[in-house]
This record gives structure tokens, sequence and C-alpha cells, in this order.
């Protein structure tokens, strides 16, 4: 079981006053706090050896490529890639996804089928859009119900032997809904498609195993789970990732360059043009052993536990509406007062120290289906308490009753 | 009155509130009971695209005077908004363009004319004195 009040002391940040009040950070789906361990990891990357990395002969570039390669097998033995090179560098999931996007270009034409789920991040939606749009390939839905969950009939029914290429979430951003994707991954395999899953939101929740999940490409940030902005990871299939040509041009990424011609390094230089976040993916692979730490059966438990409390306690205040109600759903609630917008709540909430999201969470497909402007949307992590629930309840009850 | 007294009475009203509070509660007031805008001026090209809350805007010329209506869906949004027509609106062109709008700092409200703030409150106020910039040219 954890003890969030110790666990607390190990992020700086959570002790800071908002607006003459103690900070409650129930922000976490769209950035999670950084505890001192993975700072003390940065400052210590900038004070002892950082250096550029794989071309260096002195010590320093030695010792800063090893703690990088050392960040992958940790990333890889985390994620149970098969081997450290499918793990490739990013500077976050919107960049793994348009990597991948790009590379199946070349890949697809007339005829063939893209099919995206209707609970999908807008980075999930528009590289996909353009990738259609460039090659000819057409662009289909998997819809929702009323619960927010996926109809899973109705992908039976656009999966073909037309579908190269499947795009899902493991977990939706703005509901909390936690996808299916071991039935889509079989499926979409058994027509030989492809499924890449967009892992943003499931990372700091659970442990996904790719090889016992089969899916071909997983992407992620370090930033929704304990570690650093701008980095964050694609795993790739090694046969797929073969298979794609190289996203951009630079150093690091050639094994041989004449003016006649290139040949591409290895994996996973081949994606890993130019210098990399260096610290940041060192940092990650702290932020994951921190994590691992806490251990994943403990926090999923400790977060279950909290969403069933505020679920209950919020379904109390009435005129409050849920979105996303399905059984299968990380520590995230989306929800409304009745005739009242958003962002007055949200605005209301973050005077009294309480950090929410408003808006349509970049998910304007899903707001669009339960016509409505945007939602507040509470998310809580493993270092929230039930007394920073009572919080939240009490201040959605004052924002409804100062708003009404 | 001028737009600086005007700003200035605004300034004393909020001086008697004690907290974030009060303040809050009379922009609530403000936005609630106030209509804005017909509803005919409620048109896409009226809008400023803010991100999260709405805002319309509509200019008309009286008298030499720009008269402006608007609305937001949102309504701590539109009480701000009350407050920035009670100041620009019956104003000839010039005093338009030529006012600032320090006096919302002084009234505690700063923090919703950032310009990262996604209430499209920073582009409402270009798009007053834009339309001012417009009626002089005309008046010219």
């Amino acid at each position: 079981m954890l003890d969030a009040k110790t666990i607390r002391k190990d992020f700086p940040i959570l002790s800071r006053e908002v607006n003459g009040k103690p900070l409650v950070y129930l922000d976490n789906a769209a950035t999670s706090q950084t505890p001192q361990q993975v700072i003390d990891c940065i400052v210590d990357y900038y004070s002892n050896y950082n250096a550029n990395i794989h071309r260096g002969v002195h010590t320093l570039s030695q010792e800063a490529t090893d703690k990088y390669e050392t960040a992958r097998q940790t990333i890889q033995k985390h994620f149970n890639a098969q081997k450290a090179h499918e793990i490739i560098f990013t500077s976050g999931t919107t960049h793994g996804i348009n990597l991948v996007a790009n590379g199946f270009s070349s890949l697809l034409q007339k005829g063939d089928d893209v099919i995206v789920s209707a609970l999908e991040h807008h980075s999930n939606i528009v590289p996909w859009q353009m990738l259609c749009e460039h090659t000819g390939a057409s662009l289909k839905v998997i819809p929702m119900n009323e619960q927010g969950e996926l109809v899973m009939n109705e992908f039976d029914n656009i999966l073909s032997s037309k579908t190269k290429l499947v795009f899902v979430n493991h977990i939706s951003n703005a509901l909390g809904t936690i996808n299916p994707i071991e039935d889509i991954i079989q499926k979409a395999h058994k027509f030989g498609a492809a499924v890449l899953v967009d892992g943003a939101q499931a990372c700091p929740h659970i442990k996904p195993d790719v090889q016992a999940l089969d899916v071909d490409f997983y992407v992620t940030s370090a930033h929704k789970m304990c570690g650093p902005t701008g980095v964050g990871i694609l795993y790739g299939k090694e046969v797929w990732l073969n298979k794609l040509p190289p996203y951009q041009g630079g150093g690091e990424m050639i094994a041989e360059v004449t003016f006649e011609k290139t040949t591409y390094a290895d994996l996973p230089h081949k994606f890993e043009a130019g210098t990399p976040n260096i610290c940041g993916g060192i940092a990650f692979g702290a932020a994951i052993d921190y994590m691992n730490q806490l251990g994943f059966d403990n926090i999923a438990t400790y977060e279950h536990d909290l969403l069933v409390y505020a679920t209950e306690k919020l379904q109390e205040i009435e005129g409050l509406k849920i979105y996303g109600t399905s059984k299968h759903k990380t520590s995230v609630i989306s929800f409304n007062l009745e005739s009242i917008h958003p962002y007055d709540v949200g605005t209301i909430l973050d005077k009294m120290g309480i950090a929410v999201r408003t808006g349509h969470h970049c998910a304007q497909p899903i707001m669009d289906y339960f016509k409505i402007p945007g939602t507040v949307r509470a998310s809580f992590a493993f270092y929230n308490t039930i007394s920073e629930v009572d919080a939240l309840v009490e201040g959605v009850k004052k924002a409804k009753m100062m708003l009404s | 009155m001028t737009i600086e007294e005007i700003q200035n009475e605004i300034i004393d009203e909020f001086s008697m509130f004690d907290d974030w509070e009060e303040r809050y509660q009379y922009m609530i007031d403000l936005g609630k009971t106030l209509p804005l805008i017909e509803d005919q001026y409620k048109t896409e090209e009226n809008i400023i695209k803010g991100c999260q809350s709405k805002v319309w805007v509509h200019a008309d010329i009286q008298d030499n005077k720009v008269v402006f209506t608007a609305d937001s869906d949102a309504i701590i949004t539109k009480g701000i908004i009350a407050i920035l027509i009670r100041v620009f609106s019956n104003q000839s062109p010039k005093a338009i363009i030529e006012a600032d709008t320090d006096f919302i700092d002084q009234i505690g409200l700063k923090e919703h004319l950032s310009p990262t703030r996604a209430n499209g409150l920073v582009s409402m106020i270009k798009q007053l004195k834009m339309y001012a910039i417009a009626y002089q040219t005309q008046l010219q």
C-alpha cells in the first residue's frame, strides 16, 4: 500500500502555494510532477558529465554515452521490448506518431484504409489525416458510445484486407477510458494490418508489455510519468523499424556519407538524427526507476481508490455530469456543472489553488459527440490524497454557488 | 465621462472588495445581468476565437462615437467584457485608440489579460482598437 504522505516529500513542487492556498495539483494527465530523484539526476548530468554522445573519445563523452544507453536499456526492460534498439528516443509522443506516419507515407497507396478511434487526441488524428491526403488512403473511424467506450462491433465492420494501419490510444486523455487494445491488435493482425498504440495516458498508470501485447508500435512521453518534458520513446518491432525509411536526415543517423550516396546507420540511430535530448533521456530512465520502486500494482490500486472516492463525492453534487463512465478507466474525471461553462469553473478552482484542466483537451471530436464546448478534467496521480479530493469537491461546490 | 474618469470610477468600486471572492462575485453578477449584444450580431464572423471561451464583438458608430456590444459563452469572461465595454463604448475613436488598460491591474484582474490566457480578451481589446482605427480613418 502506498503512503502518499511520505511520497509527497519527494516532490518539492507539491509544497508550494497558489493564490495563497496550498497547491492541489489535479492536472496530472497534462503533465506529472517531478520527484527530487529525477531533479537530482538532471542536476548531476549538467554538473558532472555533460557532453555529446556516441562520437567523443574523451571520458565525459563516454560517461554520457554509457548513461544514455543504460537509460535505453532501463526503458527496454520496463516495456519488455525484445531488443534495446527497438527503443527510439523521440521528443515525445507526437514526434513518435509523426515518425511512423511519415514512414508509412511511402508504404501506403490509394485504396488502402487507415483506421483511427473516435477517442483520439488531435495529435493522433491530424498526422493520419495528412498521411491519407498525401497517399490517397481512406481514414475510417471506430465510433464511441455514450459511456465513452469504443464500439467494437463497428471495428469488426470497418476492418478488412484493405486496412493497413490501425491507430488507437491505450487510454483516452479526455475521458480516461482504457481501450481494449489486446483485442484490437489481435483482430488487426488477422488482416495483416500494423497497429500503433499511443500510450501517453497509460504509462503513468500501468506497465505495458509490448511483447505480450504483440503491438507493432507503442509511443509515449516522459513528462507524463515523472520525467522531464521534451523526451519520449517510440517502441517499434525491429522488422517494422527496418522497413520504415528515416524520418529526418542529419548527424548520428548515417553510416557513410559521400555526395553520391549516404548509407543509413543501424537501429536505433537511423531514427535519431542530430544531438538528442541526452539529459532528458537519462532522466527518463531515472523516472522509470522511481515509478518501478513504488510499483505499478501499488500505484494502480491507490489511484483506483482515489477515483472511486472522487467519483462518488462529485456525483453527490446536484447538476454535475461526468463524461466517460466506462468501468474500465483510469483516475481521470471529466465533468461539467449544468449550464455553467467549464472555463468559469476552472477559473474559480484556480483561485482556490486547485489546478484542473478545462477545455476540449485537444479532443474536439469527443466534445462534439457530447455536444459540449469542453469539460473540467481532474486527473489524479499516486501522490494525490483523499483530502485533496475533498478540497476539489468543496471547490466545485463553491464554484457552483458563485456561478449559478 | 472620459475613459480615464470611468476607469477611476471602476477602480474605486473594486477597492471596496476585501477578497477575490467578492471581486469575482461582482464580475459574475455583471456577466449575468447585462444584455450585451443582439442575437443577430452573434455571428461566426464576429467571433474572436480564444481557444476556450468564445467572445463576440460588434461595433457601430453613432454621433461620431463608437458603440460596442459584446458577449461570451463563459460568465467570468462576460463580466470582464462588461467592464471593458463600460470603459470603451460611447467614446470617440481617438480616445479609444489612445486609451490604455492599466486599470485592469489595479482592480486585480491582471491574470485575465495575459496574452497566454486562453479566453480571447487580449484579442478582444485589440479588436476594439482596430474598430476605432477603422472609424477614425472614415471620419478623417
